[in-house]
């Protein structure tokens, strides 16, 4: 009996451990992925730079100090490019691959800002080229075979002389921050997706959340109990469980197809991700609607308010930070979305910033689709940068909704 | 008339409308010296009421002018240029007009057909003539709706009633939204998947064993074949409803359990919100961590285990992250079924003696059986219709095997794949894609109507 008892007890142990081995299980996944990310992505928030002498040479560039001072126009088409080639070949001789392609546009910023550096040599601080800036990081393994690695021996001895030398630094990456997408790993940045994703959010929360907030108040106030409520409550259910994908293939087939709107662009985005949160918004609204005490709706309608003054003068107000906080919470979900904005050819890979509704645009999660497809080195590191982006825009999100709820949220 | 413009106009055409209305309800209030029930309406009604009234001729006369407003031009331009400029045939036509609305647009420097440069002229100047008639249309029509309704105000006007049952109009076009939604989702992928069986024979798609539709992209080869879904049915299943359930079945029951029973509150409330981010994660950044992290350590384990084959794309690293995603839907629900149990089943249990565990596992998840099951099979759902996990992690080989470390692919990853880069809208490769679809809505929908059937038919048991 007691040897039974005993076993008793050491099953119930065993069963508890294992409850607790399965919550662990689930949290230390999420933190080995915080962590992977994290530690693989924080370095893209930071630049490496090296220490060239350019000498701004007005033959080569093409256009003298006088010409510059009459006419900044024509430092556009100037040939900055070929006097940082240059310059980086005289600095570095065969090595000049160590300054990115992309350099150039730091050294034409600095003579539109001083006309007076052409014909003069100045030592300035450019981008490097994205293995230097792997190997600056300590992201390369340089004790591996050369064929194993990315990067060549010649370009590991370069690093170290500039290393030791102090011709390198390390700044806040604001090409990352404020660029768009690039074939260079070292110019590529994310602010051209993301904002590709406030303008498709716009777009989202523009059209769903009246629908969805109308939707809801219809339903629950004033539809009547019939077969045509019952179509409608059946498929806001279903459209709930419709995987995302397939509203890809609906904005594809009737947004682009059809309707001949333009591909790629954040209001076709927008539109399509707006149907896949919309039942979010309704199911959340109706929940907060019915939340609403009838004491109220009577008291409302006893004083002689109609059912529309009853429900936008008195439900609503009350009803409107439950309202709110799914609205947010469905905005968090399309902004994570990915599938359904690949169907809609939202992954063009663009060059620059999008600047309206109808330009071609990507959002936050495609761009970390499309980079996670390169293989090179620093393009894995800008993955998990635009990830940890994605990642604090949506935990920041999600706290205002949290905020909001705790602090609007009324309960009877 | 650009567009903005006369939206602008209408806009405060509609405005001043409202001030106009609100000023003779305010002076009906005054005339009957604000005596109770002499004015059937709040003077903000009349106000709205005038105000709609000038705004809904006006806004379908701009909606008109919107929908028609390319083909109206393009006819009037063809129309104006020389007899022979552009050739007769539509293709010409349209590649004529394309080109001169490059033109027109900016997008073009210069033009290849030299009618070109003479038709954008012509273009901006019929856009800005018709452009001035339909706006100027509009805004007549929403002024005379502003005077007319103006002029038919009077203390007894019912101003209220009809602007409530405008907006009770504008909730039920509100709540038809999601009809459409529904209807579109059902006609477009019957419309192509109509297409697609008309090139390929159903039987053989649902079938067929082999999947390779690239090869047959080019018109004349034998379209038929190459679309047999099976492997990529199996493959779904392979991942979603196998693997990823092996992983999140009993880790999402245990954790529901542990949390509902064993925790205290305090844990509770740390160990929810870990959870909730688990579930809020972007299934993107799943993908990445699948393909980047999880894959080749599953692929070494392969080799390890002395599995040649062993892939970097395999079906266990995708199956294992998609279980993970899914534990906390599942433990969601499951915690949802076991709090509904009454507790004085738990309690009459535990009385006679039985161990927390033994009343959970005799007890509790037999009561909660319906709910934990609906709850599974929603996850399934879930899984099957999830896209960039397996689109970044499980590949593109159409296998049909049961080797986890071997590559599969799945009906989402194929959707990606056929529809994304150049796409010829009519051959039987994209349309493929809208059938994939069909079947997937298809089975996430019965899935879901049987969880949700599930879980009705035994509820009240125990209410």
């Amino acid at each position: 009996m007691q040897a039974r008892i005993r076993l008793r007890y050491r099953k119930e142990r065993a069963f508890r451990a294992l409850g607790m081995v399965a919550l662990t299980f689930a949290a230390g996944f999420l933190l080995f992925l915080l962590v992977t990310i994290v530690a693989g992505g924080w370095n893209s928030f930071r630049q490496t730079q090296v220490l060239v002498p350019v000498t701004i040479d007005a033959t080569v560039l093409g256009v003298t100090e006088a010409q510059a001072r009459a006419n900044p126009e024509a430092l556009v088409r100037a040939n900055f490019l070929g006097v940082t080639a240059a310059s980086a070949e005289r600095a570095f001789g065969n090595q000049a691959a160590i300054v990115s392609e992309g350099a150039w546009l730091a050294v034409r910023k600095a003579v539109e800002d001083d006309p007076s550096l052409i014909g003069h040599s100045r030592n300035m601080w450019l981008i490097a080229a994205s293995n230097i800036d792997q190997l600056a990081k300590g992201r390369v393994d340089i004790h591996l075979p050369e064929a194993d690695r990315p990067v060549s021996n010649s370009e590991i001895v370069a690093w170290k002389q500039l290393q030791a030398t102090g011709k390198l630094r390390k700044v806040v990456n604001l090409t990352f921050l404020t660029g768009a997408d690039s074939i260079e790993p070292e110019l590529a940045g994310i602010w051209g997706a993301l904002k590709g994703s406030l303008l498709t959010m716009v777009v989202t929360l523009a059209i769903s959340f009246p629908v969805g907030a109308l939707t809801a108040i219809y339903l629950e106030e004033f539809a009547a109990k019939n077969r045509w409520t019952d179509i409608i409550e059946v498929s806001i259910n279903n459209l709930a469980a419709v995987p995302s994908i397939i509203f890809g293939l609906l904005g594809l087939a009737v947004f682009l197809n059809t309707m001949n709107m333009p591909r790629s662009a954040p209001v076709v985005g927008g539109l399509t991700l707006a149907l896949m949160t919309l039942p979010v918004i309704v199911i959340a609204s109706r929940s907060a609607i019915k939340a609403v005490p009838p004491s109220i709706r009577d008291a409302a309608l006893g004083i002689g308010a109609s059912p529309m003054q009853v429900v936008f003068h008195h439900v609503l107000p009350l009803a409107l930070p439950g309202i709110l906080t799914g609205t947010i919470l469905g905005m968090a979900r399309a902004l994570g979305e990915t599938a359904p904005l690949l169907m809609i050819g939202m992954r063009a890979f663009l060059t620059s910033v999008p600047s309206g509704l109808t330009q071609p645009a990507t959002v936050l999660p495609v761009q970390v689709f499309i980079w996670s497809d390169d293989v090179s080195r620093g393009f894995v590191e800008k993955t998990s940068g635009a990830i940890i982006v994605l990642l604090a825009l949506l935990l920041s999100i999600n706290g205002v909704a949290i905020y909001l709820r705790n602090r609007f949220e009324v309960r009877w | 008339m650009s567009m903005s413009f006369a939206l602008l106009a209408i806009v405060l055409l509609a405005a001043a409308s409202w001030w106009f209305g609100r000023q003779r309800g305010l002076a009906f209030q005054v005339a009957t010296q604000h005596s109770l029930g002499s004015v059937h309406s709040l003077p903000g009604y009349h106000g709205v009421w005038v105000a709609l009234v000038a705004l809904l001729p006006a806004l379908a006369i701009l909606a008109v002018w919107a929908l028609v407003k390319d083909r109206l031009i393009a006819t009037e331009v063809l129309n104006a240029l020389p007899a022979g400029a552009v050739g007769s045939s539509p293709d010409e036509q349209r590649a004529f007009l394309s080109e001169v609305r490059g033109l027109v647009v900016g997008d073009y420097a210069a033009a290849f057909n030299p009618h070109a440069a003479t038709a954008a002229r012509l273009w901006v100047q019929a856009a800005s003539r018709l452009g001035w008639m339909f706006g100027s249309a509009a805004l007549l029509s929403g002024a005379m709706g502003a005077v007319y309704a103006w002029s038919r105000l009077t203390p007894g006007f019912r101003a209220r009633t009809r602007v409530e049952k405008f907006m009770l109009g504008v909730l039920a076009a509100a709540s038809i939204v999601a009809i459409v939604t529904t209807f579109g989702i059902v006609a477009s992928l019957l419309f192509e998947s109509f297409r697609f069986f008309q090139l390929v024979s159903p039987i053989d798609f649902l079938t067929g064993t082999h999947w390779s539709p690239q090869s047959t992209a080019h018109a004349g080869d034998d379209a038929s074949s190459g679309f047999g879904a099976v492997p990529l049915f199996w493959g779904t299943l392979f991942i979603g409803a196998i693997i990823a359930m092996i992983v999140a079945a009993p880790l999402g029951l245990m954790t529901a359990v542990y949390l509902t029973q064993y925790a205290n509150p305090a844990f509770r409330k740390v160990a929810k919100p870990v959870l909730e981010v688990l579930a809020g994660v972007p299934t993107v950044v799943y993908g990445f961590f699948a393909a980047l992290t999880v894959a080749p350590l599953v692929r070494d384990l392969g080799i390890s285990l002395g599995i040649a084959s062993a892939s970097s794309e395999s079906a266990l690293a995708a199956g294992l992250v998609m279980g993970v995603m899914i534990i906390p839907f599942i433990s969601s629900m499951a915690d949802d079924a076991l709090t509904a149990v009454p507790g004085a089943m738990r309690d009459g249990s535990l009385a006679m003696g039985a161990t927390p565990s033994e009343t959970i596992r005799k007890v509790m998840i037999p009561a909660a059986l319906p709910g934990i099951v609906a709850g599974m099979l929603l996850a399934v759902s879930r899984a099957i219709g999830e896209t960039m996990i397996v689109v970044m992690a499980a590949g593109l080989a159409a296998n049909l095997t049961a080797n986890p470390f071997a590559s599969v692919t799945t009906v989402t990853a194929q959707i990606v794949a056929l529809l994304t880069g150049d796409q010829e809208f009519d051959s039987a490769k994209t349309l493929s894609a809208f059938a994939l679809g069909l079947v997937l809505f298809l089975v996430t929908l019965l899935l879901n109507i049987f969880a949700l059937g599930v879980v009705k038919k035994y509820r009240e048991a125990y209410d």
